[in-house]
């Protein structure tokens, strides 16, 4: 018998169903940990694997003092109105510490749920020592009764010397909500950094623009999202990743489909190191009427760098379609199953079961394409 | 199975078939020959139902019914079939997720006949990306396979493909035809673009029709009309009057 995730069961069927579509167990099975905070309250922090730790932020920073390096660190609390707003609370939020070598097979899940018309803060700090590797999935999730709301979210990576650190963020927001996240990752030495994110319900307005800075000599990141913009919705995403390290490389892949949406695209990186590789691939569909404003850069800085980018927005190809008819799938569902395709999105070093939950995740919104 | 009556097609509002007759009975493959240009392909996706082709005059009977309105999908679903010379590249679709939807969710068969046409470790590839010309054909033989089509038209199935291939491709072909079975129980029906006529190493055609600017202007032993665009090349048959 697996136990309940506290405060889950609280929540009516139908936030509960909006959990479960954003990746998160309603029990703890095939978790090694949950995290909940409704509003600005935490209501469950639990992790069964001892290697790694998983407490509230606010308890973390009285128990831990060396954690105040790590807080404010990466992200400046002076960037913008967002961050001073979030600086000036009690910190809410988690923070996760994957002790040296520790290595969780099921994954920590943390979900931020909005259940009124406020504004939710968080401040998460996520630190993979040494060799260690730790998967993360992110259910950020408001009640279907929630009008209009606010999520500002800060989120700062550590990820140590041959760690690994994967965070896949599953967002079902309301169609009035706005959501401010603002984070980044600092990489040391053979580390590898998985970002993906996935939002494909509607939601008013997601501006972020995630960053990694790779400090480790041949680190890794790869920063995946999928993403769908009804009509309403408003979504300036971004990722950038900073090589400055010998070896270091990076990949940004996005998929957009809009239905009537406005999305900014942006990616960039920067090859400020000798042999680093980069390469952006942003991809969009416009299924109606919509927007997407593809803004791919690369910028190098000396020679020894290799940086490409592809970017493509446009409609279906009638061809693409016709083809699929040909073998007996009428137009919907031929157009259903290129949309499908091009969202598959495969994440390499991600465990199977995340990869699962991000092609259900996709494969729910089918009837929104 | 099929019957082509007095069909016109236009293409970007200009016509390019003019008039074609075309009989394919049950259990019956024919080839279609032709210089470039002629209109072959044309008279394949017309009858196919693609959306850029018109048919502005004329009747398509595909098993005793009219299907000259009918879309694309449905004729597909009633029993019409095509591979393609040239298939579009669709990012991001897997060859088998693409056999998993045409399956309607038994792929077993599916599986097995991509090992018969050595696609096993293309299932998880993007849909004709980067696939050589062996491959593109070898996968859309596969996917007719799993279609099943009662007839199927083929637009050049030897072209781009080495010889190793020719082999499988033909072979392939040959069993989606209907020609491994003796005659009486041949149920299916093909037609078949041909430059070469390579493919008739591999399943022997009953007829043979030769197209040249939006016409048939010749109809019969197929060797014998492939044996005359050899020897004479395509301008005797534009020249000759004989139908």
């Amino acid at each position: 018998m697996h136990k309940a995730v506290e405060g889950f069961e609280d929540l009516s069927p139908e936030d509960k169903e909006r959990l479960e579509q954003s990746g998160m167990m309603l029990s703890s099975e095939n978790r090694c940990g949950s995290f909940f905070q409704a509003d600005q309250d935490v209501r469950h922090t639990s992790c069964t694997y001892e290697g790694i730790e998983m407490l509230p932020t606010a308890e973390a920073l009285k128990k831990y003092d060396w954690l105040k390096d790590y807080y404010w660190n990466l992200v400046d609390k002076d960037k913008d109105e967002y961050t001073r707003y979030v600086a000036d609370q009690e910190p809410r939020g988690y923070t996760i510490i994957a002790k040296k070598g520790s290595k969780n097979i099921f994954p920590l899940q943390t979900c931020l749920f909005m259940a009124t018309d406020d504004i939710q803060t968080v401040h998460n700090i996520i630190i993979a020592e040494e060799g260690a590797e730790l998967h993360l999935i992110t259910g950020c999730v408001s009640s279907h009764s929630v009008g209009h709301g606010s999520h500002y979210g800060i989120t700062e990576f550590y990820v140590g010397k041959d760690a690994l650190i994967s965070t896949t963020m599953i967002h079902t927001w309301g169609e009035d909500v706005t959501v401010v996240p603002r984070s980044a990752a600092k990489l040391e030495q053979n580390s590898t950094f998985l970002s993906n994110y996935i939002s494909m319900k509607p939601v008013k307005r997601v501006q972020m623009y995630p960053e990694a800075w790779l400090t480790g000599e041949n680190s890794v990141a790869r920063f995946s999202s999928v993403v769908l913009a009804p009509e309403g919705s408003e979504l300036d995403l971004g990722q950038r990743a900073i090589l400055e390290a010998k070896g270091t490389s990076a990949e940004l892949i996005s998929r957009v489909i809009t239905r009537g949406g406005t999305v900014v695209s942006r990616s960039h990186i920067v090859g400020g190191a000798e042999e680093t590789r980069g390469h952006i691939e942003c991809k969009g569909l416009i299924l109606e009427d919509g927007i997407i404003h593809a803004i791919p850069e690369i910028e190098g800085r000396l020679t020894n760098t290799s940086l490409s980018h592809e970017a493509a927005v446009g409609k279906i190809a009638r061809d693409e379609i016709e083809y699929l008819m040909a073998r007996g799938l009428d137009e919907e569902e031929a157009t259903a199953t290129i949309i499908r395709g091009f969202l598959d999105v495969k994440i390499q070093g991600l465990p199977d079961s995340l990869q699962r939950q991000i092609d259900a995740a996709i494969d729910a919104a089918e009837d929104g394409f | 199975m099929l019957n082509v009556e007095n069909l016109h097609v236009e293409v970007g509002g200009k016509e390019v078939i003019h008039g074609v007759d075309l009989q394919i009975p049950e259990g019956e493959t024919h080839v279609l020959m032709g210089p470039n240009g002629s209109g072959k392909t044309t008279l394949l996706r017309s009858i196919m139902g693609f959306s850029n082709y018109t048919v502005t005059e004329g009747r398509i009977i595909f098993r005793g019914h009219d299907v000259t309105e009918l879309p694309l999908y449905e004729r597909a679903r009633y029993g019409m079939g095509l591979m393609f010379q040239r298939p579009p590249t669709i990012s991001g679709l897997k060859l088998g997720k693409l056999l998993d939807v045409m399956a309607g969710g038994s792929p077993a068969k599916a599986y097995e006949y991509a090992e018969m046409m050595n696609m096993s470790s293309f299932l998880d590839r993007d849909l004709n990306a980067n696939f050589s010309g062996g491959e593109i054909k070898r996968s859309e033989v596969l996917q007719l396979m799993v279609q099943q089509p009662d007839f199927v038209m083929l637009d050049e199935p030897e072209s781009g493909v080495d010889l190793e291939n020719i082999a499988l491709i033909g072979k392939a072909i040959a069993r989606l035809v209907d020609k491994d079975r003796h005659i009486i129980n041949r149920h299916k029906s093909g037609l078949i673009i041909t430059h070469t006529g390579f493919i008739m190493d591999y399943l022997e055609a009953d007829a043979g029709h030769m197209l040249c600017n939006g016409e048939i202007r010749c109809r019969g032993n197929p060797r014998e009309i492939l044996k005359v665009i050899q020897e004479h090349g395509y301008q005797e048959c534009i020249e000759c009057t004989k139908l």
